[in-house]
This record gives C-alpha cells, sequence and structure tokens, in this order.
C-alpha cells in the first residue's frame, strides 16, 4: 500500500512537471523578465476559421492557426525578415529558376516522426490536385512551380509537380520562371508539410483533435466549432526548449463590442478595437491599447468599363472626385485609429516600397477642393447640371460612415448628386465582379509583404481588377518588374500613372488596432503582415 | 386518433419535400454562390471546386442527388465554407447546445411566464398585477439584442460573476446569461397571453356556476378555469418551442455558444448550401412535429376538440 501511495505522488509530481513549462515561474533567458505562471495566450477571433488542413484553409484566423499547428520552409521574424523553419537553407540555381532547400534533420511531427523533405512533396502535389480542389490551388501557380498551371487544369497529374525529394533532407523546387521573392511565399500556411499515413489513415476527418498529427510548436488538443479550438504543446517540436507560451486558445466571439467587454473582463489577451473607440481606451488603458500599421488598403473604384458610366470616362471628374475627399476628416473624425490618409494604392508600410511623392499629396486640402472645383467645372458639370451617379459598399455600420462623409463632402464642395446603396458582401462581390456599378467600394490586403501584391490589381488582365482600368504602360512595367531584383522604379511610375489617372479613389490605409494584454510580450508589431508565431510570445508575471 | 396522427405525417413528408425544393431554388437564386471571394477564384480551381461539389450538374440535378443522398444515407453532404465537417457533423455538434439552453429557457419562460399571468388574473387591478403586467411590457420591449450585452457588462465586466460567453461543454454558469437572455421576451408573451385568457375564462359562466356552487377557490382554478385558459396559450407555445430550441442568432453571436442558430444565418451568408438546407429541414421537420403534438394536446385539454 504504502509503496502504491508513493508510486501515485512520484507520477502526479512528474505529470504536473512535464505539463509545466521549463520557464514557467522561472525568467526570460534573454531578457531576464520574471515570467508569468500561467503561460496560455487566449485571443478572439471574428469568426470561425474554415479548416485546420494548411492547404485547404483559406481564412486568415485559419492561418495563424496553422502558423502554429504546422511550420513550413520558413517562419518569419519580429520584422518580417526570412528565419529558417524547416528548411535551414537553400541554393538558387544559376539561371533562379532552381531552389534546393536544406531542412534541419532534428524536426518531428508531433506523432514522433521525423519531417521529411518527401512531407513537403506531398503537400505541394496535393495542393495542386483537383481532386483535393483546395480554395488555394492558385497560390501554386501564383509561386510558378512548374507544371502546377497543367496540373490545375487537370491536363497533367499531381506527381508531375516541379518539386521533388533528393534525399529526405533535400528538396528540390522547379519554377517556371526567375521570381524574386519565392522563398518568401514558402512562410505561406498552403505550402506548409502534411502528414500522409494520417490523411490515408483518416481522410478528410485527419484534421480532428484526435486524428490531427502536426509539425509546429503546438498540436491541436480540443476543437469546439464556433467556439474554441485549444492548443498545447508539440514536445517533439524542435525547439520546444525555448518555447515559452505552452497554450494557445482561440475564442470565436462574433461581436467586437461584447468581445471588447470579455476582454475587459479577462478572459481574452487580445481583441480587436471596434471604430471610434481607440481615443477612449488608450486613455483608459494606455498600456493596452495599441496601433500600428498593417498591409491594406482602403478605396473606391470606379467603373471604366463599356458598362461604367459615361461620366466617369472624363479623368477630370475622377481626379475631381479623389481629389475633394479631405481624408483626414474621415481617419481621424471617423475610424480615430490611427489610419493614415492615402494618397498611393499601396501602403507605405510595405518592405522595399518608397511612397512615391504623387503630385495631389502634397497639397493642401484647400488647394486640392480649389482644383476639383475647377476640374469639374471644366467638364461640364454646373449647379444647374449636377453630375449625379452611384456609389456601393458592402453592408456594415462603418462603411456606411464613410460613404456618408464622403457624399457630403462632394456634395458640398463640388454641388455632386450621389446615390448611396449597400448591398450584402455575397451580392456586392458579384455585382462588382460584373461591372454593375459606377462607383463601388473596395479594400485589399497584401497577399505577401511586397507592392506588386497590390499594384497587380491595376494589370488589365488581372481577375480581381474590377473597375476594368487598363493601361498598357502599366501592364509593362508590372510583366517587367517580376524579373527585377529592385523593382522600386517601376512601382514609383505606376503610382505615378495612377495619381494621373485616377481609376480608384484611396481613402486610408489599414492599422491594426488592438487591446492587448499588458503582460504578453514580443507582439510583432513591426511585422506588416502580422505573421505571428505563439511560440516566440511569452507573458511576464504581474 | 390514430388515423388523424397518419394522416398528418402522410401530409408532414410532401410538404417537408416542397420545403426543401423551394428552400433549394431560391438558395441558388440568390446572387454570387459559395465560392464567391474578393480573391475571385481563377476559372480552372473554380471548376476543379465545382466538380468536387458536383455544383457543375444542371440544377434538378443536384436537387435529386440531394434529396437521394438524405434517403439512402441520411446525409446532408458537406459544408462548402467549414471544409473539414459535414454538414451531419455540424448539426450533430451544434444541435445538442441549441436543445440545452433552449429548452431550459422554455422551462423558465412557461413556468415564470405562467404563474405571472395566473397570479395577474387572479388579482386583477392590484398591485401584484401592475408588477406582472409591469414586467411582461419591460421584457417584452427589451429585446435580445439589448438584453445580452447589458448582461455580460453587468454580470461578467462589473460584478465578475458569471463567464461572458463560450460553452464548456455546457457548464451551469455558462448556461445562467444565455437562458436569461432567450427567455424573457417569451416569457413576457406567455404571462400576458395568460393573463387575458384566465380573464376570460373567469368571466365565463361556467366558472359563475361553479361559483354559485360553492366550490372552493382553489377546485375552481385549477381543475376548471385553468384548462381551457392554456388553450390559446398552446398555440402559441409549439411554434415558440421550436424556435427555442433550434436556436436564436443573436443569443449564439453574443455568447459564442457554438450553436446551430449561427450557423443557420452564416450559411446564408456565405451561401453554405447544404448547411443552410439542412438546418431548413430540421426546423420545418420540427416544426410540423410539434405543430402536431400540440394539436394531439388540444384534444386532451378540451374535450369539445375531436379529431
Amino acid at each position: 500500500m504504502k509503496f502504491s501511495k508513493s508510486f501515485l505522488l512520484a507520477s502526479v509530481v512528474s505529470t504536473a512537471l512535464l505539463s509545466t513549462s521549463a520557464f514557467a515561474a522561472g525568467v526570460h533567458p534573454e531578457t531576464g523578465e520574471k515570467l508569468a505562471d500561467d503561460q496560455t495566450f487566449t485571443y478572439r477571433i471574428l469568426d470561425e476559421h474554415s479548416s485546420f488542413d494548411p492547404q485547404v484553409n483559406e481564412d486568415v484566423s485559419g492561418s495563424e492557426i496553422s502558423r502554429n499547428l504546422f511550420e513550413g520552409l520558413y517562419s518569419q521574424d519580429n520584422l518580417g525578415n526570412l528565419v529558417p523553419g524547416v528548411a535551414l537553407s537553400h541554393t538558387v540555381s544559376d539561371d533562379r529558376k532552381t531552389y534546393t532547400f536544406k531542412l534541419r534533420d532534428d524536426a518531428k511531427w508531433s506523432d514522433g516522426k521525423p519531417v521529411t523533405a518527401g512531407d513537403f512533396v506531398f503537400a505541394w502535389r496535393r495542393l495542386s490536385s483537383p481532386e483535393l480542389a483546395s480554395p488555394y490551388q492558385w497560390y501554386a501557380e501564383l509561386m510558378s512551380v512548374e507544371n502546377a498551371d497543367a496540373i490545375v487544369k487537370g491536363e497533367m497529374k499531381p506527381e508531375e509537380l516541379g518539386i521533388k525529394a533528393l534525399d529526405d533532407h533535400t528538396l528540390e523546387v522547379r519554377l517556371t520562371k526567375p521570381l524574386p521573392y519565392f522563398a518568401a511565399m514558402t512562410t505561406h500556411s498552403s505550402t506548409f508539410p502534411s502528414p500522409s499515413w494520417a490523411i490515408e489513415a483518416h481522410g478528410e476527418a485527419w484534421t480532428k483533435p484526435e486524428n490531427i498529427v502536426s509539425n509546429g510548436a503546438y498540436k491541436l488538443v480540443k476543437h469546439v466549432p464556433q467556439e474554441t479550438a485549444i492548443m498545447e504543446r508539440n514536445t517533439h517540436y524542435w525547439d520546444n526548449a525555448s518555447t515559452i507560451i505552452d497554450k494557445v486558445e482561440t475564442l470565436v466571439i462574433n461581436d467586437e463590442n461584447i468581445a471588447l467587454t470579455r476582454y475587459l473582463a479577462g478572459e481574452t489577451d487580445r481583441t480587436e478595437i471596434p471604430a471610434g473607440q481607440f481615443p477612449r481606451l488608450s486613455k483608459e488603458y494606455p498600456d493596452q491599447a495599441v496601433v500600428f500599421p498593417r498591409l491594406c488598403s482602403y478605396y473606391y473604384t470606379f467603373n471604366l468599363s463599356d458598362s461604367g458610366p459615361e461620366e466617369f470616362k472624363d479623368v477630370r471628374v475622377r481626379k475631381a472626385l479623389a481629389y475633394a475627399i479631405d481624408r483626414r476628416v474621415i481617419t481621424e473624425g471617423v475610424m480615430q485609429g490611427g489610419q493614415f490618409p492615402a494618397y498611393t494604392f499601396t501602403p507605405a508600410v510595405t518592405a522595399g516600397f518608397e511612397v512615391p511623392n504623387v503630385d495631389f499629396a502634397g497639397w493642401s486640402q484647400k488647394e486640392r477642393d480649389a482644383k476639383a472645383k475647377e476640374l469639374l467645372a471644366a467638364a461640364g458639370y454646373t449647379k444647374d447640371n449636377p453630375l449625379e451617379f452611384d456609389m456601393v459598399y458592402n453592408t456594415s455600420e462603418g462603411h456606411k460612415k464613410i460613404a456618408i462623409a464622403m457624399s457630403q463632402m462632394w456634395k458640398q464642395k463640388l454641388g455632386v448628386k450621389v446615390n448611396m446603396s449597400n448591398m450584402e458582401w455575397k451580392t456586392f462581390l458579384n455585382e462588382r465582379g460584373n461591372q454593375n456599378f459606377e462607383l463601388a467600394r473596395g479594400a485589399w490586403c497584401g497577399d505577401y509583404n511586397e507592392a506588386s501584391t497590390f499594384l497587380d490589381l491595376m494589370d488589365s488582365e488581372s481577375g480581381y481588377n474590377d473597375g476594368k482600368f487598363a493601361n498598357a504602360e502599366v501592364d509593362q512595367l508590372l510583366s517587367d518588374a517580376k524579373s527585377m531584383t529592385a523593382p522600386q522604379a517601376n512601382y514609383t511610375r505606376i503610382e505615378e500613372i495612377m495619381a494621373t489617372e485616377m481609376p480608384i479613389i484611396p481613402i486610408y490605409h489599414y492599422t491594426n488596432v488592438y487591446m492587448m494584454n499588458a503582460q504578453l510580450k514580443n507582439w510583432p508589431i513591426k511585422n506588416a503582415e502580422q505573421n505571428w508565431y505563439a511560440k516566440n510570445l511569452y507573458k511576464v508575471a504581474k | 386518433m390514430l388515423s388523424y396522427i397518419l394522416r398528418r405525417v402522410a401530409i408532414a413528408i410532401p410538404t417537408l419535400l416542397l420545403l426543401t425544393i423551394i428552400s433549394f431554388l431560391l438558395m441558388h437564386a440568390a446572387p454570387g454562390g459559395p465560392f464567391t471571394s474578393e480573391r475571385a477564384l481563377p476559372p480552372a480551381v473554380l471548376a476543379n471546386i465545382e466538380a468536387k461539389y458536383g455544383l457543375n450538374n444542371p440544377i434538378y440535378v443536384q436537387i435529386i442527388n440531394y434529396i437521394g443522398g438524405i434517403i439512402t444515407d441520411f446525409d446532408f453532404g458537406p459544408s462548402f465554407k467549414y471544409k473539414d465537417r459535414s454538414v451531419n457533423d455540424i448539426i450533430a455538434n451544434g444541435f445538442p447546445v441549441t436543445l440545452t439552453y433552449g429548452f431550459l429557457s422554455f422551462a423558465v419562460a412557461v413556468l415564470v411566464g405562467g404563474a405571472l399571468g395566473i397570479a395577474a388574473a387572479l388579482k386583477q387591478n392590484s398591485w401584484l398585477d401592475y408588477f406582472a403586467v409591469g414586467v411582461s411590457i419591460g421584457a417584452q420591449v427589451l429585446p435580445n439584442f439589448v438584453m445580452a450585452p447589458i448582461l455580460v457588462l453587468v454580470f461578467t465586466l462589473w460584478l465578475g460573476w458569471l463567464p461572458g460567453g463560450g460553452w464548456n461543454d455546457g457548464q451551469w454558469n455558462h448556461l445562467i446569461l444565455p437562458v436569461i437572455a432567450l427567455s424573457t421576451s417569451y416569457m413576457a408573451s406567455i404571462a400576458r397571453l395568460t393573463r387575458s385568457s384566465m380573464l376570460e375564462v373567469l368571466h365565463t359562466n361556467f366558472i359563475r356556476t361553479a361559483m354559485a356552487k360553492g366550490l372552493p377557490y382553489r377546485v375552481i382554478i385549477f381543475k376548471h378555469a385553468l384548462k381551457p385558459a392554456l388553450l390559446p396559450v398552446m398555440s402559441y407555445l409549439g411554434p415558440a418551442f421550436v424556435s427555442m430550441i433550434t436556436g436564436s442568432v443573436i443569443i449564439d453571436m453574443y455568447f459564442s455558444t457554438g450553436g446551430i442558430g449561427q450557423f443557420y444565418v452564416n450559411s446564408a451568408l456565405n451561401r453554405d448550401y447544404a448547411v443552410m438546407m439542412g438546418i431548413t429541414i430540421l426546423i420545418g421537420g420540427l416544426t410540423i412535429l410539434f405543430n402536431l403534438i400540440v394539436d394531439i394536446l388540444y384534444a386532451w385539454v378540451d374535450p369539445k376538440i375531436r379529431y
């Protein structure tokens, strides 16, 4: 009896030791800060993510989860620079079309199996296969992997994709054309490895907590749809020893005001601040309300296609409307979350992008207004013959406020009559995509941190160019930029053309506006893509 | 009676079928589709996805396949949005949640609302009556999307007594706020209905006769007045019960319960056809079932009704 009691005690103690991080109740190895006992990071997500499967997922919250559960070839540091993930390094062939990655030999899956080059080959073939029909299939094409196009179209087999395991720890990828930012694209969750044996054993149910095998710093332990996903340390992870956060928990809270209340009640460590509340919260909680730039642009697009209104074919009208918007009123009066007034499409935070000094950005609002009046008069619109058009946005309180502010500015300054309407999201996308609009709201967030992720929308062939702006010079500049090592001059020129042609009205560049637990440290606020990894975070003691 | 029930069940089948077909057509008529997104998919990718889900077939083939799947395998299809889950999974996860808080809310609404209504009727124009009417009007004008944030503010943020949301496998402290928020307006309606129908019954001739015969007050109320007074309330309770147990989008949204109410609304916004169909059929089936139960209860309560 005595023996079994002490045995029991010993096992309880050892389990407790196992489940506690080596750093709990300790200090941070680098900074020396005293760490909190409870290293749980809980954050709010707006809506249930679409899948745990890295190749299938299609939304931001799902990618965040993927980055904690899985690890790709490369990861990003707090500034967005590439750091080794499963890959330690890579070499590029002379023609810049073949990449050879050297993989680390200590990477393991959560079931203890080693992570091999074959797991990447399996994942990438899977990504491009018509059979899986991933909504991110096009990412394989975007990366220019050899034969990806034909495989997606069903003309070739997934086995013919330009990716090959030279041995367990050497991976070769062949591209159809040189792509300067190819290595950076491997931080995207759709390129993460996947465990063939788990997928073959469980089919689509492989992502359920009881079946899933992952190679990241965490493994999934619980999932309640529309409520929570709980991830705990993957003890097989190669860098488990320097990971501090023990548990990552997502809470689905649809309403941002409720989310804020629950944050203030201490239920989460991070939540978004609803529009207009930042000034108050930053006064009350100066150490918790944070704001930093985000890789997104808010704009309105003119319909320049044949179905668009005649009025907008006149560049003077487009310019007048763009000039008359006082962007400071929108960022400081309506949004109040530190957003940046936009005069270019590409945000300043974009890596390697220098914001060109387009003409109207340098003018005072008074000068812009004067110029706008002059242009509109020259285009033949007067008090008796006012300009009138329809303006549409997707249903949302925030978009409505901005649309009202814009239409008031136009009405007061230019005497323009605007008919505003809003549409439910999918209807809106459908109408905008079919050019059934005159002036429509748009927003774009970078898929990767490079100016082309924005400017490609201006390509006359782009599927996202809903306004059907077409300019041969822009097309040429974009296509040339793809293989240039320093494409800034092209980007500057494109933004200048946009300022002269005004196919869209840039309004503001987004910010992330968060309430963040003051104990939570090392959040990568300088990483414009907000690719964060829970393994790099930690919580200090109060 | 049995033949009546059989007849009703027989009618239910074509009704459900019609419901399925009409919903299916209406859904497909809505602009945009499940794969319309800001990142418009390249045609080849879209074609692969549509082929995977059979959306490239003519619509009548899709309907036949869909209904066929339900009949042969009880398979309500895959979710287009939540790719690693089927509609059966979603309902199996979400329905027990809404069933739990819906049933509790129903019990609270009936017990409290009924008691308030009866008490108010018996003591008409007394302070109790005014109190009951006041409470029920108050509860009626406070919709649950106003109640929910207020409850969270008071009980979570200020008092710190209860969690502001989540389900936690139905732990009791996660149930209280959703149940209060969902039951109040139903409780108010039940109280007002009970009060007015009780008052009406109390003024009928047979109650006056019972009084004149000198029967004890208690017997008059519980044996003679209550049953007929409940008739109008019962016809309200059937549909109310169904709408409570199939969940409320407001409750799911504000309390992150994971119930199907939220999935239902999201499926419409996401054009997640199969999820929307699955929940529509579930709600349709339950509505038919509970209307039938109410009709049977009618006959039991009121001997004048015969089928």
